[in-house]
């Protein structure tokens, strides 16, 4: 198998594991957490 | 006009037509909280636990999901300072699935710097000398501000801003700074130098692109620059049919990011718009998905 068809899966394989890995670490409400309130820093104010 | 060139002009008017609808319902779908923009408040469902694959600021009244380089930043900075797993897992999904299909396809402020570059101004492009360095620059936003600062350059409260966010992203000055301050009076008046530091980077890029296009994708987007790294095996590729090339340039004179298109189609500076492939006259260009990687051709 060519290096970059190995790379390809590779990255797919790592990106569904590792997403995987931060819903059961709850991570997701914590990116909801930060999004759900106005970044003073975001729009130039903080 | 030949019937075949006829067709292929009649093509080329259709794929770019569709390609901008493409770009206005992406963008109508990642801001579609109206009544945010109505109120001067910004969504709060459950939807912002997602990540969007674009650069969408998510203090936008509009936004109905994440920004993924504001959650990174989010996850480095944070007072629990953990490995960002789940942002970093959707990033890598994104870049590996579609690579820079979003920039051309999916970003709102990507359409806006289309948008703003079709207005009858006089056109530049800097020169290579400028403007070949002058790319890198992005990655350097990427590893500086969006990863190294955010994860060690730490306030004595133990958490790190933003650094991207807060000093350079244009689209959260335009997408949340300015839609929130019209609303807000209180926090019009919290808006200082940092605001007008902001408001003077958008101004200077909106600018630019009615020269110039895509000055922020080329030079300054650090989402652009990481998906540009999967460009060489992700699953979305353009190719090139070699048989049918005839070596015009066509694509080469019409791409907005300068890409030297029948040497490196593949390029992390293409944006996979496809410009290319409707002005290729020989048909010789073409999207294909999970087909083998081509390598690069030198000449």
């Amino acid at each position: 198998m060519r290096p970059n068809t190995v790379l390809r899966y590779g990255v797919l394989l790592t990106a569904l594991l590792l997403t995987a890995c931060g819903l059961a670490n709850g991570e997701h409400q914590e990116v909801l957490q930060k999004a759900v309130r106005i970044c003073l820093e975001c729009i130039g104010v903080g | 006009m030949s019937g075949m060139y006829r067709r292929r002009v009649k093509g080329a008017k259709k794929s770019g037509t569709r390609r901008r609808i493409v770009q206005l319902l992406a963008a109508a779908l990642a801001n579609g909280y109206l009544l945010g923009f109505q109120k001067g408040r910004i969504f709060t469902g459950g939807t912002k636990a997602v990540c969007v694959p674009v650069l969408n600021c998510y203090s936008c009244p509009g936004a109905l999901g994440a920004c993924p380089i504001g959650s990174l930043q989010a996850a480095l900075g944070g007072v629990k300072h953990r490995f960002p797993h789940y942002v970093l897992g959707l990033l890598l999904l994104f870049g590996v699935v579609l690579g820079r299909v979003v920039c051309g396809w999916l970003c709102p402020f990507g359409l806006l710097q289309d948008l703003l570059h079709k207005i009858p101004v006089p056109k530049r492009q800097l020169p290579q000398r400028i403007d070949r360095p002058a790319r890198y620059l992005k990655y350097g936003i990427l590893l500086v501000l969006v990863l190294l600062l955010p994860a060690f350059a730490r306030t004595a409260a133990g958490t790190a801003p933003p650094y991207f966010c807060q000093y350079l992203c244009p689209a959260g000055t335009l997408g949340g700074g300015i839609p929130l301050l019209l609303a807000d009076p209180a926090l019009r008046s919290l808006a200082g130098l940092l605001f007008s530091w902001k408001t003077l980077v958008l101004a200077g890029i909106l600018l630019a692109s009615l020269f110039l296009p895509r000055p922020f994708c080329r030079y300054l987007c650090p989402l652009g620059a990481f998906y540009g790294l999967f460009h060489r095996f992700s699953f979305v590729q353009l190719r090139l049919d070699r048989s049918k090339c005839v070596g015009c340039g066509a694509c080469e004179a019409v791409c907005p990011m300068a890409v030297k298109a029948m040497r490196d189609l593949n390029s992390p500076e293409c944006i996979r718009c496809g410009a290319c492939r409707s002005a290729c006259p020989a048909g010789a260009i073409s999207f294909s998905w999970n087909t083998k990687p081509e390598e690069r051709t030198t000449p």
